[in-house]
């Protein structure tokens, strides 16, 4: 059983757990993903490691309450189980030896950074960090990354902490300055992940992404995760979810995101707790 | 040859306009007095063809005389004697390719519904209650099985029967394989693979879901945790697509999805169950196969108003169960032969709406000795459709074989093995079932399950 060990409530909406899962602890890598089930009529849903712990064989998620089944799991307790969990899936982050590197994480994108930026610190690469959310409540695991890195920016959407703006505005004021990164990593919702990646394309700079398409199996069986990169079709769960972002059809993502955005909505109204989970 | 005057016993099912309002299962069995009828058409060869169409010889003259007889219990031990998951096999399987096809009777009139003697017979010991097995001496060595389809299920249940520590691991968070994600529970109740998988539990053999083997744990961690020997029946998962123009539009499906998402998921009761699935009113399958009837009575039952089968190749080429396709066109699938694909064509919000077909004609043989399809100039035309699957057929994931060190693999995926062992290219890994052939039957992977058990028993002992 996944037994959550930890529970830490990171902003109103948003949800940390650390789980008991020593088989897949053994293996996780920055930038792999688990997928998780909740109760017997549960749909699987994944979310990236943000944190693993070999020796104490447990595993951090953090994610954001944005539906039926992150409702559920939030209503979640210490010491209660997740159904089911399975990885570690996907490519583990190709990360730098040496180095300067630029971060950007907004939203929820923070948490799957965080283990990348802190592989990348142990390594010796020089990490700046960029943090942006809506507003300063819902700025997330900032002690976390400023451990691991050598500046932390922070940006908002509404101007109540740091930049008044988008992290693709602090990125673009950063290169402009005329700082130096050998590459950036951008993650968080794709409108944000495309505003970095036209950013930085003048610049040619090499830019990481890590996608979130929607995904049942999550081992290259279902192909319902398919993303153009670079002209072709990859299987996202397989093939990445890091990818060159300049390569990356983020029209096509967008449109395919939205695919059961009714049904979604349907989940939502006819359960009697909205999500709450006490109606299972 | 002496021909029974008794005509073969149809099979009772669902009216096809009841059947496509649900999921329940269409065939619904004989009783005991068409089993009866039908037990008493077999002539009781002495030597006997039908058997040898068995890919795992079951001794079908002795089970049929003893239902003649009464003894349908007995009947079902007979069969299980050799057959692992015969209440499933009675199901699905393509009898009239094999024990069906050879049947003396066959020559001059209608063979003897062997398969579906044998799902009354297992179905109704079931409903009997069943012995407890009897548990063998443990010999001391652990084994590890790969994937809990019909290969991983039967090789795991002939090494526990064996005497061995066997445990299965299974990436999925239910076991049974294609048995429950892809074969629709109107064809193959789910209650009856989880009975199946219930009874290879109680032989001893543990069951760890949500472990990917190549992922989770390697081989290497296996045989370092101490299994002696490692069975993999990881199948053929892997969708194919046909490579053509607006395949990512919303509402293109790959089979293995569409299905997964049906029956694994049972997207067809969703809210109550959390995953939804998108069928539009007007569904073309793309593909001929067991695969693609699957998924066309799939798209009726999810409320489609018009659902197509779209193939290349004319009906006679079709490689679907001829009892599936029948089933299909008794519910009103339509089916458009001689079809190919060419473009998929989306509207402005990024949903498919329509398909570019050019009509196809049968030119000489190809490699597969089929005649081969070619295109009939200027005959494109667009069908109007706003869901569509892609049931191509499947090849094996390369997951495990790229992450365990000796595993060789064909160019188009399969394990390499020896045939009659299942031994790979690595001492001590055994392969069997759609792994290894790429995507084929329930009872031939079954049949390398058995093989590969015996297999590896030998070569286990070597190591006492
Ligand atoms: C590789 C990967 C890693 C992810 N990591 C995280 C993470 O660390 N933290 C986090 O909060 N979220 C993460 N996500 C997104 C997360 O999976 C979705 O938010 C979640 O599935 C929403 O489910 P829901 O039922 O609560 O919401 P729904 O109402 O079902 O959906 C809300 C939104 O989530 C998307 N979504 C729905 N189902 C899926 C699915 N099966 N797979 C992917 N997206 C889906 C939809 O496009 C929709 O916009 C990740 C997604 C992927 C593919
Ligand atoms: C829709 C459909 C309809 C069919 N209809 C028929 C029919 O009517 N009659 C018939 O005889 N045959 C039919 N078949 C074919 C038949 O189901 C297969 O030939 C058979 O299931 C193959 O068995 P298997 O044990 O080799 O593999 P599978 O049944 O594919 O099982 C493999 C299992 O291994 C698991 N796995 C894979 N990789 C890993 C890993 N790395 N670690 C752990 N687990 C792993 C998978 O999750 C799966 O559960 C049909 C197939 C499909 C898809
Ligand atoms: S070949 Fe036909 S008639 Fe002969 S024993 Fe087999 S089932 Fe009976
Ligand atoms: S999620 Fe099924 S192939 Fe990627």
């Amino acid at each position: 059983m996944f037994e959550i060990s930890i529970k830490r409530t990171l902003t109103p909406v948003t949800k940390l757990f650390v789980v008991r899962a020593p088989l897949v602890a053994r293996k996780a890598e920055a930038g792999q993903f688990v997928i998780v089930r909740m109760g017997e009529r549960g749909e699987r849903v994944p979310l990236t490691i943000a944190d693993f712990d070999r020796e104490a064989g447990t595993l951090t998620i953090v994610f954001q309450e944005v539906g039926k089944t992150t409702k559920m799991l939030g209503a979640l307790q210490q010491g209660d189980c997740l159904t089911d969990l399975v990885g570690p899936l996907g490519v583990p982050a190709e990360l730098p030896e040496k180095g300067r590197v630029l971060v950007a994480g907004g939203g929820v994108g923070v948490a799957p950074l965080l283990p990348k930026v802190k592989a990348m610190h142990q390594r010796g690469v020089d990490v700046v960090s960029i943090i942006g959310a809506r507003s300063a409540d819902l700025i997330i695991l900032e002690d976390e990354m400023t451990a691991v890195s050598s500046k932390v920016y922070i940006a908002t959407d509404d101007g109540s902490r740091g930049l008044h703006g988008f992290v693709s505005d602090l990125i673009k004021k950063l290169l402009d300055e005329d700082e130096k990164f050998d590459e950036i990593v951008a993650v968080g919702p794709l409108p944000m992940m495309r505003a970095c990646v036209e950013t930085t394309r003048p610049y040619g700079l090499k830019t990481w992404v890590s996608l979130n398409p929607i995904m049942v199996d999550g081992t290259g069986m279902c192909g319902a995760c398919r993303v153009t990169v670079g002209g072709e079709t990859r299987f996202c769960c397989v093939d990445g979810p890091m990818f060159d972002g300049h390569e990356v059809d983020f029209k096509e993502a967008m449109t395919r995101s939205l695919m059961y955005q009714e049904e979604e909505r349907q989940a939502m109204n006819t359960c009697c707790c909205s999500g709450g989970g006490d109606c299972r | 040859m002496p021909v029974s005057k008794t005509p073969r016993q149809e099979m009772p099912r669902q009216r096809p306009e009841d059947r496509v309002q649900n999921f329940n299962e269409v065939a619904l069995g004989f009783d005991e007095e068409m089993a009866k009828k039908e037990a008493s058409r077999c002539i009781q060869c002495k030597k006997p063809l039908c058997v040898p169409g068995c890919p795992v010889n079951v001794q079908i003259p002795q089970f049929i005389e003893m239902i003649h007889e009464g003894d349908y219990a007995g009947a079902g031990e007979k069969i299980k004697e050799t057959n692992s998951l015969p209440a499933v096999c009675g199901r699905v399987c393509p009898q009239e390719e094999q024990c069906e096809k050879t049947c003396v009777l066959g020559k001059k009139g209608e063979p003897v519904a062997i398969g579906r003697l044998e799902r009354f017979a297992v179905d109704y010991q079931r409903k009997a209650g069943l012995k407890p097995p009897l548990k063998p001496e443990p010999v001391g060595q652990k084994v590890a099985i790969v994937g809990s389809g019909p290969a991983g299920l039967t090789c795991a249940g002939d090494l526990a029967k064996l005497g061995y520590q066997v445990t299965m691991f299974e990436a999925l968070h239910a076991p049974g394989g294609v048995l429950v994600y892809g074969i629709p529970e109107f064809r193959l109740p789910k209650q009856i693979v989880a009975e199946e998988v219930e009874y290879v539990k109680s032989l001893g053999v543990e069951l760890v879901l949500n472990a990917i083997v190549g992922r989770t744990l390697t081989v290497d961690d296996l045989f370092a945790g101490g299994y002696e020997a490692v069975f993999l029946g990881t199948g053929a998962g892997l969708p194919k697509f046909m490579d053509i123009p607006g395949e990512n539009l919303m509402g293109v499906y790959s089979a293995n999805e569409w299905l997964t998402r049906t029956n694994l998921m049972k997207a067809y009761l969703f809210p109550v169950y959390d995953t939804p699935i998108k069928c539009g009113k007007r569904v073309a399958v793309i593909g001929g196969g067991n695969v693609a009837m699957d998924s066309v009575r799939c798209a009726l039952r999810l409320g489609a108003e018009e659902a197509h089968i779209v193939y290349r190749r004319s009906e006679v080429e079709m490689p679907a169960r001829l009892e599936e396709v029948e089933n299909a066109k008794e519910e009103g699938v339509i089916f458009e032969m001689l079809t190919l694909p060419v473009r998929i064509l989306g509207d402005e919000k990024g949903w498919v709406k329509g398909l570019e077909c050019v009509r196809m004609e049968l030119g000489e043989p190809d490699a597969s000795g089929r005649r081969r399809p070619v295109p009939r100039k200027g005959s494109e035309f667009i069908m109007e459709v706003d869901t569509m699957v892609m049931a191509l057929g499947t090849s094996p994931n390369p997951i495990c074989a790229r992450t365990t060190q000796g595993l060789q693999v064909h160019s188009w995926g399969g394990l390499i093995v020896d045939e009659s062992t299942g031994l790979t290219t690595r001492q001590g890994v055994y392969a069997g079932g759609d792994a290894v052939t790429g995507s084929a039957t329930v009872i031939l992977a079954m049949g390398a399950g058995k093989a590969a058990a015996q297999a590896m028993d030998e070569y286990l002992k070597t190591k006492r």
